[in-house]
């Protein structure tokens, strides 16, 4: 497997990071260092394993379904790079 | 400086409960180390006035019902959110950012009496072994090659703590580790790191970088050290529904230092190819230790070893991806400027570019590859079961009678800032090649200081127990501390 620049650029674009074009073929070197390290898993035979999804065998706990927190509207703001009014101000979404 | 920052843990309570030493005095003279040792750049932001409050309520409180940890004064890994105080992950991105909240695990210690002293450097997110990572620079290792004045690394990702408790600036540090965090720098610096059973410490408040993998722990200057401060951070919390809901034994009772008839296994797949032969010879010495101790020594084979850093380099990345994709620049943070005319998806992509480094770049956008449609399942879904796997070696040897695992902690002693500069990124990911297994399979590990290299460096020794059997694990961990006998301290250069 291996990753071109069209490839870079898309990955970089999903994980919303600008990536400037003349920076592309670097990173797509690197991916595809990375990757050829990774690689190495399709030599296991996974025939029939399962995969992980809970590495301690337990039951995850479950709470009751109630209201134990809230009416922390500055503290939730507080952090904000731009708050107005109460809200988040983010750059205008839709047309 | 004063002698008193050389105080363990456990001597210091000892001085105070019997009136030799006030929380005061001893937390002055951190304050005072620390303000003498900006060269090693391990505490970033120090909170002096809180520790000065904490340490004037715990003297206060003194008293035969003290807490464990009453008027001891420790530094905070930048990971962990304390209230009020920057906590940046040791990233740009989160530049500014002051948490209106508390962390479980620092909750509690403040809890058990503890005094924080501030926050201490480590990598971006987490994300390193060597400490070059972060947005605060590097932190430096007190040790040094004999006379050669070279800087060298403590390690990382929690290489701020491994530089302050081996330079005697605190008592003791908290520590993440996600694939060897706590156990390498410990290793590094000469001092003691445990890495816990998954879901023994809260995650809530912990900057998540892999959620599957996180566990903090303690990094101390020996392993009673590392017990008692182990106690006060466990335990179940409501608030991280992966935190166990099992009782938190007493685990400085467990050290008696009697490890007779304990089965101790040797892995035959952690002697590498090109290990370097002073670790070879360390972890000859440390077999013979144990078995001087009279434990059984057994050879055991964990055949899927040679995989768990290429599935660790795909899952840690998956979940780094998904977790990181809330810095966002909307709710906390840094946010670029933007032009005339730019919409969300700028603001999203130029944040980003700006707040994060090169390493977290590289690991949010290879996580983001191979949750992408099309690779999914032969990037993810076989790592996930290559992880099964791992954790079934383990599991094996186990039932086997098999109840510590000794080996290596690293696979060298410390190396120069600098000197992996020109690597490729994978050569940097291989010091995790003896711990990342443990957290691939959730298991408790620790990092005991053994030996010096012939260059006057430590070296560690990683022991693995059985899921939620720290306690077990310290008392071996203390065996083999008390035989190796490590007492080697840097000399101060700072």
């Amino acid at each position: 497997m291996s990753i071109d620049l069209d490839t870079a650029r898309k990955v970089a674009h999903l994980a919303r990071i600008r990536v400037e074009e003349e920076a592309l073929p670097a990173l797509a070197s690197e991916f595809n260092t990375i990757l050829g390290f990774i690689e190495q898993l399709q030599e296991v035979d996974v025939k029939g394993v399962e995969p992980m999804v809970s590495v301690t065998p337990m039951r995850l706990k479950r709470r009751d379904d109630v209201v134990s927190d809230g009416d922390q509207q500055a503290k939730v703001l507080s952090n904000a790079p731009d708050a107005r009014e109460g809200f988040f101000a983010v750059p205008k979404v839709v047309e | 400086m004063s002698e008193l920052t050389k105080l363990t843990i456990a001597a210091a309570r000892d001085a105070m409960a019997s009136g030799e030493l006030t929380a005061v005095e001893l937390t002055d003279a951190c304050l005072e180390a620390i303000d003498g040792a900006a060269a090693l750049n391990a505490f970033v932001h120090k909170t002096p006035e809180i520790a000065r409050d904490q340490a004037k309520a715990a003297d206060a409180r003194r008293g035969a019902d003290a807490q464990a940890l009453n008027g001891i004064p420790l530094g905070i890994k930048d990971l962990f959110c304390t209230n009020g105080v920057p906590s940046q992950a040791g990233s740009g991105i989160l530049d500014g950012f002051k948490p209106e909240y508390e962390s479980t695990v620092t909750s509690r210690l403040f809890e058990a009496g503890a005094v924080m002293l501030g926050k201490l450097n480590m990598d971006e997110f987490a994300m390193g072994s060597s400490n070059e990572t972060s947005v605060y620079g590097n932190a430096v290792n007190p040790w040094r090659r004999g006379n050669d004045e070279a800087a060298l690394t403590p390690g990382g990702s929690s290489g701020g703590s491994a530089s302050a408790v081996a330079a005697d600036l605190c008592l003791g540090a908290t520590g993440t580790d996600t694939g060897g965090s706590i156990r390498q720098p410990a290793a590094f610096t000469g001092i003691t790191g445990v890495k816990p059973t998954y879901g023994r410490c809260s995650r809530w408040g912990i900057v998540a970088f892999a959620s599957s993998l996180d566990q903090a722990g303690p990094m101390t200057k020996d392993v009673r050290d590392a017990a008692i401060m182990l106690g006060a951070m466990a335990g179940h919390d409501p608030k991280d529904s992966t935190s166990a809901d099992l009782a938190v034994p007493d685990f400085e009772a467990a050290l008696t230092g009697d490890i007779r008839g304990k089965v101790i296994g040797i892995p035959r797949e952690y002697r590498m190819e090109g290990m370097p032969e002073e670790i070879e010879a360390l972890w000859a010495e440390g077999r013979k230790m144990m078995e001087e101790a009279g434990a059984k020594i057994v050879d055991i084979s964990l055949p899927h070893t040679k995989y768990a850093l290429p599935a660790y380099y795909v899952i840690a990345p998956a979940e780094a991806s998904s977790n990181l994709a809330r810095y966002d620049g909307v709710r906390f943070g840094h946010r670029a400027k933007l032009a005339q005319g730019d919409g969300i998806t700028e603001m999203y992509e130029k944040t980003r570019a700006e707040g994060f480094g090169d390493e977290v770049k590289r690991r949010v956008m290879i996580g983001t590859y191979v949750l992408s449609a099309g690779f999914y399942d032969a990037y993810y879904n076989r790592a996930r079961k290559v992880r099964t796997l791992i954790k079934r070696d383990f599991e094996q040897v186990f039932a086997q009678g098999v109840e510590a695992i000794l080996t290596p902690a690293t696979p060298s002693a410390a190396f120069g800032l600098g000197e992996m500069e020109d690597a490729d990124p994978v050569a940097m990911y291989l010091n995790d090649i003896f711990t990342v297994t443990v957290n691939l399979a959730g298991l408790p590990g620790i990092s005991v200081p053994a030996g010096l290299d012939r260059q006057g460096l430590p070296l560690g020794l990683q022991l693995i127990g059985r899921p939620w059997e720290e306690a077990d694990l310290l008392n071996a961990a203390y065996s083999l501390e008390r035989a190796a006998g490590f007492v080697a301290k840097p000399a101060k250069w700072w």
